[in-house]
């Protein structure tokens, strides 16, 4: 029997009192002791048709489905306001509205857009390009996000988004694949926007700025002309619209060269405007969460230890794959051992760099990066252990997040540098030296032809996964998406192997 | 986050931030902390406790690691740096609280203790320039391949003042292999990580390493602006006028192989090979062979025959890889990362780590750059007659000092001044209204 959770807590507000509700599932244990009758929270949250069943113990609360309730996150005259205007356009989040809701759709909701968010990051890990992750991102949320009845779809989206929130908001790690997605998912939805539907989320964003005038565009015209050329776009025409930002506003835009900036300011085209609304949306969305974390470390975290943060971390967890993240890893293992590990199990990527550490004792910050969080150690047990110099002092401490290893993904997205010898090799060696690489791990050479062939069509996690399969001689159907991914398989059928082989009489 | 956003968070879960904290009122007639400026001279606005939170870090002799120092005056920085008598001293970040109470801090749960001010900063090392120079490797330098360096110093400078807008920016010898760089303007002192990251990944052009032939990437049908302006008014000077020659680039079988690797035409490489190979048996000429076979190499890629915008594009991906600022981009992205104060020593090489003047960084000559025994004889020498304030005047370093002093740390210390005051006048301005209201 499916019962969902909820954990009540109360925000006493003039004129009433308001309750953040967090909803999670949970399975009915053998024995429910000490039953309390939940009164308080069936007076002033359950308005409407009472529970059918309500059981209040120290442990748990349990609720039978199904049920109506009202809630409100954050009750304030502005965001109703605001509710009523946005009812037609893309929701910003800013605020949870007050709104009816079954409760069994609480879970339901936030299953549906968890499917949406993570389809979206698995097609980004497969490295798709950006018009497949358009065609992607609209058919995930077509195939999830519709409600039978349309004036409820407004109300899935935004409850679906704020239920996540809570789930994502506790760890540096699922904050940032939450704010990663959701930012991901705003930019493809705003895109799809009207032209008025824009101006009027900017103008929300309070981002209220004026177009370039026609004197102004005359002077900048040709700089304007060279940026859009640069990007192998048309000339900009001379009713085209520009913004004059801070840099700072459009960070992206300023990290691929794609505007024209001068004394301060980034010359932006109308339609780079996403660019400038999505950092707003991320920035808001990330100050949110850090602050839902803070309410969540300062007094539910301690109130729901036993019950709600069980809960809570399987249902992040579970749909979120494999987790990584995890620190067991080489960290028992001795330098001897992991020569024959790296032969044995690791993707290039990583055998090169430790190959090369072996041979310099020395890596650069990205390779140390790279390996180091491969093989799950700590940067400085990493510098002390395996490399003997350190090239900088970075800051240690307050940099305890960046403990996730890096996906197939990140590591084809990297660009290596001089002396470096990080990234994925088979988007970063020559030829040359892949074919060589590969010949010594040991590939035949008819299918170093079928991986240089992936290579060529740049389908570099491809490349990988027939490498893989040529290694083991065995194959890898979900394709490989992380070297960390790589090494558990490649160890689970070399395990394997050693079982099925037969026992040998000395 | 700032404190007072993680205080409301602490009342309610408050989504938007827009709440108003009451605004403190002060009386229009006198305001008593106008006495505090008549008093000490700090004006009230000014947030005292901001040296406090700075993070100095001192490398000690026996490698000797101390890391987040604080100090809550010049003077005591100043009698522990007599006292610790540091061979390095390291600047790092301003902390939301004083970095050396941070574990107080780290036991209430909250994670306060985070960097929230730190100048914009880059480091510049020659050991990254060593397939590209062949005078010296590694930590070496002399001065036929400082031009690189001089390079990095045009193209970032420009940048930073023309396209980014900032104005206080200091230049500094590392004194070894670099150069490093503080941009201190308020603006970018506030800048987030990924702001930082994203005027790093700006100023990046993809180079490439020993494991691919490519050297730089350099896409598109046109340049950026940025690119344009630094091809045109630097790196092509720089590498036709000094580097061609300096490096020898063309001179031997070896070095021209390497660039024509670059060139993706077997017909146009094959003939210049032949060309040179052919060449090397009669070298009568009296005009240097680096620029000769650059000429050729540059007339045969632009010349009618050879079609298509990538040939031409060849020469400019040469030009790039050899004289292209290469930035150490992990040290300018974090905020939390440290940089050698300027004026250390260099306990290596004993040069003191001088300013360098961006609009006269040609004549920066790091090899001669004053050494602590040749300031300690120069002191010497002048006895103790003069007053202690001007007793550096007299020595080598008089000149960086006088430079550090008029051309950066004045004009810098005017605009944290004004900015002070009208950030305090706003508050006023603000404070007035809410009693109106
Ligand atoms: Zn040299």
């Amino acid at each position: 029997m499916l019962l969902t959770y909820i954990g009540v807590d109360k925000v006493a507000k003039e004129g009433g009192v308001f309750f953040n509700l967090f909803v999670y599932s949970g399975s009915i244990p053998m024995e429910l002791p000490e039953v309390y009758p939940a009164c308080e929270v069936e007076n002033k949250a359950m308005r409407g048709s009472p529970p059918k069943t309500f059981f209040l113990t120290r442990k748990n609360y349990y609720i039978e489905m199904p049920l109506t309730l009202k809630y409100a996150l954050r009750p304030n005259s502005q965001n109703s306001r605001q509710l009523k205007k946005s009812v037609f356009t893309l929701p910003l989040y800013r605020s949870a509205p007050v709104l009816e809701v079954r409760l069994e759709d609480f879970e339901l909701f936030a299953m549906d857009r968890l499917r949406v968010l993570k389809g979206i990051s698995d097609g980004l890990s497969r490295g798709k390009k950006p018009e497949e992750m358009e065609q992607l991102e609209k058919d995930l949320w077509r195939a999830n996000m519709r409600h039978p009845e349309a004036s409820e779809v407004v109300n899935k989206d935004i409850i679906s988004h704020f239920v996540l929130r809570l789930v994502y908001c506790r760890t540096e790690d699922l904050r940032k694949w939450f704010l990663s997605m959701e930012t991901t998912l705003f930019r493809y939805r705003f895109r799809h926007e009207s032209a008025e539907a824009q101006r009027a989320l900017m103008a929300k964003f309070g981002l209220s700025y004026k177009a370039v005038s026609s004197s102004e565009f005359e002077c900048v015209k040709d700089k304007l002309g060279q940026v859009a050329r640069s990007l192998g776009q048309p000339l900009p025409t001379a009713d085209a619209i520009f913004y004059k930002v801070p840099f700072e506003e459009v960070p992206e835009l300023v990290a691929g060269r794609r505007v024209f900036i001068h004394k301060g300011n980034a010359y932006i085209a109308s339609t780079q405007v996403v660019s400038l609304v999505a950092t707003q949306f991320r920035s808001h969305l990330s100050k949110a969460l850090i602050l839902t974390n803070r309410k969540w470390t300062s007094t539910m975290r301690e109130q729901e230890k036993d019950r709600l943060a069980p809960i809570v971390e399987a249902l992040c967890t579970s749909y979120l794959g494999p987790d990584y993240s995890q620190p067991k890893g080489f960290s028992e293992i001795s330098v001897k051992d992991i020569d024959d590990l790296a032969k044995s199990s690791f993707p290039l990527c990583m055998r090169h760099l430790f190959e090369k550490l072996r041979e310099d004792h020395h890596l650069k910050h990205g390779g140390r990066m790279q390996l180091g969080l491969f093989l799950k150690v700590g940067a400085e047990r990493f510098d002390k252990e395996y490399a003997y110099s350190i090239r900088h002092n970075y800051g240690r401490e307050g940099k305890r997040t960046d403990y996730t290893p890096y996906s197939c993904q990140k590591v084809i997205s990297s660009t290596p540098g001089v002396g470096d010898h990080h990234g994925c090799p088979y988007r970063h060696f020559s030829e040359e030296n892949l074919r060589a690489a590969l010949n010594k791990m040991g590939v035949n050479s008819r299918a170093v032809e079928d991986i240089m062939n992936k290579v060529q069509n740049r389908h570099y996690q491809l490349a990988c996964t027939l490498t893989f399969e040529a290694v083991h001689n065995s194959s890898c159907d979900a394709g490989i998406n992380h070297p960390n991914q790589y090494f558990s398989d490649s160890q689970k059928i070399l395990q394997s192997k050693i079982q099925s082989a037969p026992e040998i009489n000395n | 986050m700032t404190k007072e956003e993680a205080e409301n968070g602490r009342d309610e879960m408050e989504i938007d931030g827009c709440e108003q904290r009451e605004a403190i009122a002060i009386p229009e007639g006198f305001n008593p902390n106008y006495l505090k400026v008549f008093y000490d001279g700090k004006h009230p606005g000014c947030d005292q406790s901001y040296f406090g939170r700075r993070e100095f870090s001192f490398t000690l002799e026996n490698d000797i690691y101390l890391r987040f120092q604080s100090f809550y005056s010049v003077s005591e920085l100043e009698n522990s740096i007599r006292e610790k008598c540091p061979v390095k001293i390291d600047i790092g970040p301003v902390y939301s609280v004083d970095p050396a109470k941070r574990r107080a801090y780290a036991q209430t749960g909250d994670n306060v203790f985070t960097p929230v001010e730190r100048e914009l900063i880059f480091d510049i090392d020659i050991s990254d320039y060593d397939d590209v120079r062949y005078c010296c490797s590694g930590a070496d330098v002399c001065l036929e391949c400082w031009p690189l360096m001089t390079i990095a110093i045009k193209v970032i400078d420009t940048s930073l003042r023309d396209d980014f807008g900032f104005n206080h920016i200091l230049w500094v010898y590392s004194g070894r292999r670099g150069v490093h760089c503080w941009v201190c303007d308020g603006k970018a002192r506030r800048l987030t990580n990924e702001q930082r990251a994203a005027i790093a990944d700006y100023f990046r052009v993809y180079m490439g390493n020993e494991n691919s032939h490519k050297k730089v990437s350099l896409t598109g049908p046109a340049f950026h602006p940025f690119l344009a302006r630094a091809y045109t008014d630097v790196l092509r000077n720089f590498f036709e006028m000094k580097l061609l020659s300096s490096q020898n680039l063309f001179s031997t079988e070896e070095r021209y192989e390497k660039i024509l690797d670059m060139i993706h035409d077997e017909s146009v490489t094959s003939e210049l090979r032949g060309k040179w190979q052919e060449n090397r048996r009669s070298t009568t000429s009296k005009e240097d062979i680096n620029v000769i076979r650059w000429e050729q190499l540059k007339s045969l890629l632009q010349s009618g025959k050879q079609k298509g915008q990538g040939l031409r594009r060849c020469i400019e991906e040469i030009v790039f890889s050899y004289t292209y600022p290469r930035l150490d981009m992990e040290v300018s992205k974090h905020m939390n990362h440290l940089l050698k104060a300027p004026f250390c020593v260099h306990p290596k090489t004993g040069r003191v780590c001088v300013p360098i003047d961006p609009n006269q960084c040609e004549e920066f000559d790091p090899t001669a750059v004053p050494t602590l025994s040749k300031l300690l004889q120069e002191l010497n020498m002048g006895g103790l007659k003069s007053e202690v304030d001007n007793d550096w005047d007299r020595t080598s370093l008089g000149k960086s000092i006088r430079f550090f002093r008029t051309s950066f740390l004045q004009p810098l210390l005017k605009s944290c001044k004004e900015e002070i005051e009208s950030s305090y006048n706003a508050k006023l301005q603000q404070s007035k209204n809410s009693i109106n209201w």
